[in-house]
């Protein structure tokens, strides 16, 4: 290893336990900052504190109710934003995802009904008797097949007519709501198999945290250590490099815009899981968040740059939004300025690194 | 068997309304070290790009190693065994040089498709073999292409033909933005290549590097081919070559390139 490193020759020697100050290490500085921020102001104006058990009222250190809120309230659009990072690291942009988990929630949940509810007949069952109580894992293939064909119609749109990602992407966006709701008319579809309701409520509720860490942690492995990431990275980084080295990139356009799809038919499952019920309006502006968290965590829109464990402390930034608000009792719509203020100014700070980075060459 | 290794007939690329490239008939033998050249935007370039499968070229044929081929991908060529330093240099800026060198063909430890594991090791090792065998200095390998200097980018791309054995290699302008001392490790590579027999074509603007180390110059004006310049047995000057490269004078046989 140190042979590798201390190459150093022509005068520069390279002190290989200098690494660099990695990225991710200030979105955890924002993150603590904005922990730090709650504390200071929930100490000051209540006389609480945020994060910490304070009245006495646990016999533990941390207020274990509201770290537990600001997870799970991310997990799902977090799942959706392990998609959007393998996107936008290969340089391109998915508005799609919360329009497909609207429509793949209302196909899963018609096959995840269940054929009593309180002991009378199922009243909305979509397609009948024979269709009911079918096993669990019916209804997660059903979504992970309908992600998967929405995000492989965005890969092959993007890849082979050469229409701009935003452009595709946008398309699928709207045409994949419009099935939503022509899927039963507009009518929320409910009364989901036991089976079912317990991947979202499962684990003491906490099996939506762990599917999206679960996910995290797995896709965090295949961008580091596989083929499929180092490609998406050197995508994004220099597309015609990419192709002039041999990668065929068309083809793996299409394969992590079909991984974003499949990740949008999860969290699909989950939050209708979760809901207990399917409705065509579900994951309304989800893909929005998702670009958020990525931007929060330090993934640059230019493509080639960032890492999911970015990704995931953007997405613990924005649940400490979230809660610390609500926390403080301020209405929503603080919560979303200053919401839309945090993205603008990482994609500023973004830019700005870029720009110093490159006037160094 | 003949001893041509690379062929082209009538090899034309136009871009829209640009011709680019028109009719080039080109041989190279084994063993053979070709220079070409010509004045900027002379169609150097296209001709590298149609040859390894970079561009799909207008018409015309390449015979590489004794058959028709027609590349479809830059990795096809590979494949065949062309191994080519583009003027681009074809690096992904935020990846590092192992990642580079590896870049299309990564070494895997368990192989799952797409999702193969990398050999990270194996790669930094080959990466600091080839960086010995071409003599090439990186302060450290691990650094993003992103933080290095232009001669350092160009060493990488150079180190990376060096990596993997090949049947051909191409080199486009390799020493442009290098320092006297890396320059002179170039032209070792290409002394080196020349005593193992492995053919090359050098495109280059120095004069004084391709009379050192070519064995033959061709020379491209304006899409053409316009001269044929057998520099190692027939007495050519270096004004001979600008007299071709700035149109002063054409060749016979090439009169329709004028
Ligand atoms: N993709 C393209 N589209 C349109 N025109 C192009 C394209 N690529 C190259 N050209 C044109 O083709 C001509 C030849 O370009 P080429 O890059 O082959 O020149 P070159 O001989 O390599 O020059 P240099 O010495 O500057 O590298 C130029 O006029 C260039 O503008
Ligand atoms: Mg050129």
């Amino acid at each position: 290893m140190a042979d590798h490193n201390s190459h150093g020759t022509g005068g520069l020697v390279f002190d290989s336990k200098k690494r660099a100050w990695p990225n991710e290490m200030n979105v955890l500085l924002a993150l603590l900052l904005m922990i730090g921020l709650f504390e200071l102001l929930g100490a000051l104006t209540m006389g609480q504190s945020f994060l910490f058990d304070s009245d006495g009222r646990f016999d533990t250190i941390f207020n274990e109710a509201r770290l537990k809120i600001i997870i799970l309230q991310v997990s799902i659009i977090g799942i959706i934003a392990i998609g959007s990072t393998q996107v936008i690291i290969s340089g391109g942009i998915d508005l799609s995802p919360g329009s497909i988990v609207g429509l793949t929630a209302m196909i899963a949940m018609s096959f995840a009904q269940t054929a009593m509810v309180n002991g009378n007949p199922n009243p909305k069952a979509i397609f009948g008797e024979s269709w009911m109580d079918l096993p669990v894992i019916i209804p997660i293939l059903v979504a992970l097949g309908v992600g998967l064909l929405a995000g492989f119609v965005n890969g092959a749109l993007i890849a082979y007519t050469k229409i701009p990602p935003f452009i595709a992407t946008l398309g699928m966006m709207v045409a994949a709501r419009g099935a939503a709701k022509w899927w039963s008319k507009g009518n929320p579809i409910s009364f989901p198999t036991d089976q079912f309701s317990s991947i979202g409520n499962g684990l003491n509720g906490w099996a939506p945290v762990i599917i999206f860490v679960g996910l995290a942690v797995l896709f965090h492995l295949i961008l580091k250590y596989t083929v499929y990431g180092k490609h998406t990275y050197a995508i994004g980084s220099n597309e015609d490099a990419a192709r002039m080295s041999g990668i065929k990139v068309n083809r793996h356009k299409v394969l992590v815009y079909t991984i974003a799809g499949m990740l949008a038919g999860l969290s699909a499952i989950v939050l209708a899981s979760k809901n207990l019920t399917a409705q065509a309006g579900m994951g309304v502006m989800y893909e929005l968040d998702a670009i958020a968290m990525t931007v929060i965590g330090g993934i640059s829109l230019a493509g080639g740059r960032g890492s999911l464990v970015g990704t995931v402390l953007g997405a613990l930034i924005f649940g400490v939004i979230i809660s610390g608000f609500t926390f403080l009792r301020l209405d929503a719509y603080y919560q979303e300025m200053v919401k839309g203020f945090i993205i603008v100014a990482a994609v500023v700070l973004d830019q700005w690194r870029q720009r110093r980075a490159g006037s160094k060459v | 068997m003949t001893d041509i290794i690379l062929e082209t007939r009538d090899l034309t690329k136009h871009y829209g309304g640009v011709h680019a490239l028109t009719g080039a008939n080109f041989i190279l033998r084994k063993g053979e070290h070709v220079a070409i050249m010509g004045d900027n935007g002379a169609g150097k370039s296209t001709f590298v790009r149609q040859i390894t499968g970079v561009e799909q070229r207008t018409r015309g044929e390449i015979i590489f190693n004794g058959s028709a081929v027609s590349f479809e991908t830059p990795m096809d060529a590979r494949k065949a065994g062309i191994e080519t330093v583009f003027q681009s240099l074809a690096l992904a800026d935020e990846l590092d040089v192992p990642d580079n060198l590896f870049l299309g063909r990564e070494l895997v430890k368990v192989n799952l498709g797409p999702f193969s594991i990398l050999d990270y090791k194996a790669m930094r090792e080959r990466t600091m073999m080839a960086l010995e065998k071409t003599g090439v200095k990186i302060p450290n390998i691990r650094n993003k292409i992103r933080n290095m200097s232009g001669g350092q980018r160009q060493c990488v791309a150079i180190a990376r033909t060096a990596t993997f054995h090949s049947k051909l290699t191409i080199m486009d302008e390799p020493t442009a933005a290098l320092g006297v001392q890396e320059t002179a490790q170039v032209e070792n590579i290409v002394r080196t290549l020349k005593e193992a027999g492995e053919p090359l074509i050098l495109i280059s603007h120095n004069m004084r590097q391709v009379f050192d180390l070519v064995d033959r110059v061709v020379v491209f004006r304006r899409g053409r081919i316009c001269a044929n310049l057998d520099i190692k047995n027939e007495d050519v000057t270096g004004e001979d070559v600008v007299a071709y490269i700035t149109g002063a004078k054409t060749q016979a046989g090439y009169e329709d390139a004028a």
